[in-house]
């Protein structure tokens, strides 16, 4: 009895050293929060979380051309593997979160997420991707909350390229005051974190360089009948109605807006949001005059004119469709380029581990790097946009608007 | 006198008529602060009257709809708001090739008239449709039945139509004769507003005549009273629901017509909120009644419009107009509770129900 016991454990012993013997062949994965493992033949797996229906559709799809010129750019490889490009639609809204953010944070296989489009629909995905190790980078979200030191909706792994709204809030502040020279002001908006944050930044500013808010009023994003909202806000007769939300509500503002007894010679200025051909095309005549904030492309650096905007044409027919494709494109390569330098075991195509930790502190270390949309570095929380925030004015008909303010 | 009435009244009742007298006393309390507040001028009280009224109408016609074919088939149809999309949403192609070709503007009355009649045209095609697709086969069907075949049918079309033309808005161009406003004495009102209610009135009194005035109109409310009486008295049931459906169909296309007109945009979902506001109109001024829809979508309209200003600002409710919508569907909740045959409604017998 006692041999047999002997023999039992002899062999379970054997086996054991066996097997750890077989690992110390292989890579370990010494990360603290995990490893994606790639074996060799196998992509690298980048997702996107982008809205690519409905009426804010232009805003994503052109982030999501973006990073895919980046990837096009690399010849489609990384490391010798092939680049894994697909994901889900944020349908710009806290549910459209919701669901894109449970599909992705149940596949193992995505090393990194470019996205949401939307804060909206970042703020409930963020907690699941974060809780699932992802490296989430997103080119398009501007709430301010979202890399706040300490606040409940800053969570780790998250950063993001595009400028954050306390700048372009401000910035619209300062060009309402200063440009325009405005001092009666109202703001709208829809519900969503980007637009609240981004009227409440107006509000603060404005106030602070001396003028008066007369209504800080809301609408919600498929509303179509204004009337209501307008008349109110008519009421306190400002001189300039700032209403940083989408398209399809923005474009029934700018309508109405035009209509609405007292408000019809009233500026109107919109934010990156409403920078989409769409709104061109659904106020028709009434676009005239509108202004939108947006980060500026011709302070991009040289390569945007000579490299991207031709490859964007090759490869979509179009000019951009909105404005955050050369950040998509700026997260992208900081994403490869950090998978590239943290990935352990073969780098020419064989089997090789990326480390989920290493990669973020690789992300957040980004220091100088030279992209498109200028010289990013990112902080501890996130923030690694280089933000040079313009006003753009529409005219009938022509998109893109054209810039106007700083001059320079 | 005063122990039946204690027998009848239970307490359930007397919580609901405390919530119903709370919100009775909030609307006047929040009124007059507003008016003592004196934010808004005259001429603004009556922009958001007319723009109310515009709104109401558009609603009333949608609610006939739903209101005929209640009035006839005892069921509710919820495809009804895609009929209501359809038309516009194909017509928006006809109006951009006409300004395409600048015809649009060079003859704008014809213009408007073709729309309108390939709406309508559309819109009751559908509705026929889908009557005799949908709805015929299951008559005879327990009632719930029809029910979760309109709503069926509802996602069907949405889905259809967004197939057929896409996930983007498309938008009309704008008549340049719509442009401006008509002075009527002090008050500027704005042309597009003037024609969509001018119309809306005239498309229900042309309708109301049809029910009231004509032979097709007397078939249509005996088989509405009993259905197998009028069949024994040589009445063509099937013909009167077809037509029934095609008048609810038409009033749908020139409402959707009317809609686009004042917001430009429309898209495959562009349905849904204008039709449960009808819906709402209709149950407020009595379901199965024609001139209840009337008075229901225009109740609706001015409620929503001047509501959120009127008495939730008073209240001190910030941003007070994002709560229309939510104002709309109270006043259903309560209809519901108190008055559940609307205000012109007779009441459901037993039979019917």
């Amino acid at each position: 009895m006692s041999k047999k016991l002997f023999v039992s454990l002899f062999v379970l012993l054997l086996g054991g050293m066996l097997l750890v013997a077989c690992a110390g062949q292989t890579l370990e994965c010494t990360d603290s929060i995990g490893c994606v493992e790639v074996k060799a033949g196998d992509p690298v797996h980048i997702a996107y979380a982008m809205v690519i229906s409905g009426p804010d559709a232009t805003l994503g799809t052109d982030s999501r051309n973006g990073a895919e010129i980046a990837v096009f750019d690399k010849g489609g490889k990384v490391l010798g593997h092939d680049i894994k490009w697909d994901g889900e639609d944020d349908q710009c809204s806290a549910e459209g979160g919701q669901a894109a953010g449970t599909k992705l944070a149940a596949d193992p296989t995505i090393v990194a997420v470019i996205g949401t489009s939307c804060s909206s629909a970042l703020r409930v995905a963020m907690p699941l991707w974060s809780s699932a190790g992802f490296t989430v980078i997103s080119a398009s979200n501007t709430a301010v909350d979202l890399t706040l030191a300490g606040n409940e909706n800053n969570h780790p792994g998250y950063l993001r390229t595009a400028h954050s709204d306390s700048v372009q809030g401000a910035a619209a502040a300062k060009f309402a005051w200063e440009k325009l020279g405005v001092k009666k002001a109202a703001t709208i908006h829809d519900g969503s974190i980007y637009a609240e944050q981004l009227q409440q930044v107006f509000a603060d500013t404005f106030t602070e360089l001396g003028g008066e808010i007369t209504a800080q009023e809301a609408v919600s994003p498929d509303q179509t009948d204004m009337s209501g909202v307008l008349t109110s806000i008519a009421s306190g007769a400002p001189e300039l109605i700032y209403h940083p939300i989408f398209v399809q509500a923005g474009v029934q503002l700018i309508l109405q807006g035009r209509q609405t007894p007292g408000l019809e010679n009233v500026y109107q200025m919109g934010a990156d949001g409403m920078f989409s051909p769409d709104v061109m095309d659904g106020a028709g005549e009434a676009v005239e005059g509108v202004f939108v904030s947006s980060p500026d492309t011709s302070k991009f650096g040289p390569d945007y004119e000579a490299n991207f905007l031709p490859a964007y044409m090759a490869k979509f027919g179009s000019e951009p469709i909105s404005i955050f494709h050369a950040h998509a494109y700026d997260a992208m390569n900081m994403v490869l380029g950090c998978i590239e330098k943290v990935a352990q075991g073969d780098k020419e195509g064989g089997d090789m581990l990326i480390g989920r930790q290493a990669l973020r502190d690789c992300m957040y270390a980004t220091k100088d790097f030279t992209g498109l949309t200028g010289n990013l570095s990112c902080t501890p929380t996130g923030d690694c946009a280089d933000p040079k925030i313009a006003v753009y004015e529409y005219n009938t008909g022509q998109f893109p608007p054209t810039k106007i303010w700083p001059e320079d | 006198m005063l122990k039946r009435w204690r027998q009848t009244v239970t307490a359930t009742d007397l919580v609901v008529w405390a919530i119903g007298l709370a919100i009775g006393v909030g609307v006047i309390y929040g009124s007059i602060q507003t008016i003592r507040a004196g934010q808004y001028t005259a001429e603004q009280w009556i922009n958001l009257t007319i723009d109310g009224l515009k709104l109401g109408e558009i609603y009333a016609l949608i609610a006939l709809g739903y209101t005929l074919v209640y009035g006839i088939m005892r069921m509710i149809n919820f495809a009804h708001s895609e009929i209501f999309m359809s038309g516009p949403f194909t017509a928006v192609f006809l109006a951009k090739y006409l300004n395409s070709i600048g015809f649009y503007n060079t003859y704008p009355i014809i213009s408007l008239l073709l729309i309108t009649l390939l709406s309508a045209a559309v819109s009751a095609t559908l509705a026929i449709l889908l009557e005799r697709i949908a709805y015929r086969p299951l008559r005879f069907a327990p009632r719930l039945v029809p029910l979760i075949t309109a709503i069926g049918a509802s996602f069907f079309l949405q889905y259809t139509f967004r197939g057929m033309y896409g996930n983007d808005p498309e938008t009309y161009p704008t008549f340049d004769f719509l442009k401006g406003v008509f002075q009527i004495g002090p008050i500027p009102v704005p042309k597009t507003d003037a024609l969509v209610i001018v119309a809306a009135v005239v498309m229900m009194l042309v309708l109301y005549g049809i029910v009231q005035y004509t032979k097709i109109g007397k078939a249509m409310r005996s088989v509405s009273e009993d259905k197998e009486t009028a069949a024994l008295m040589g009445i063509n049931v099937d013909r009167v629901i077809v037509f029934t459906f095609t008048l609810g169909g038409i009033s749908a296309g020139v409402a959707g017509i009317l809609y686009s007109l004042i917001f430009h945009q429309v898209n495959f979902y562009m349905g849904f909120i204008p039709g449960l506001k009808a819906f709402t109109a209709a149950v407020l001024g009595g379901i199965g009644n024609v001139v209840g829809a009337w008075l229901g979508g225009t109740l609706l309209g001015l409620l929503e419009s001047l509501g959120p200003n009127l008495f939730l600002s008073g209240l001190g409710i910030p941003a007070a107009n994002q709560l229309k919508d939510a104002i709309a569907f109270t006043i259903l909740v309560f209809i519901l509770i108190f008055r559940p045959q609307g205000l012109l409604g007779e009441r459901i017998s037993k039979e019917k129900v």
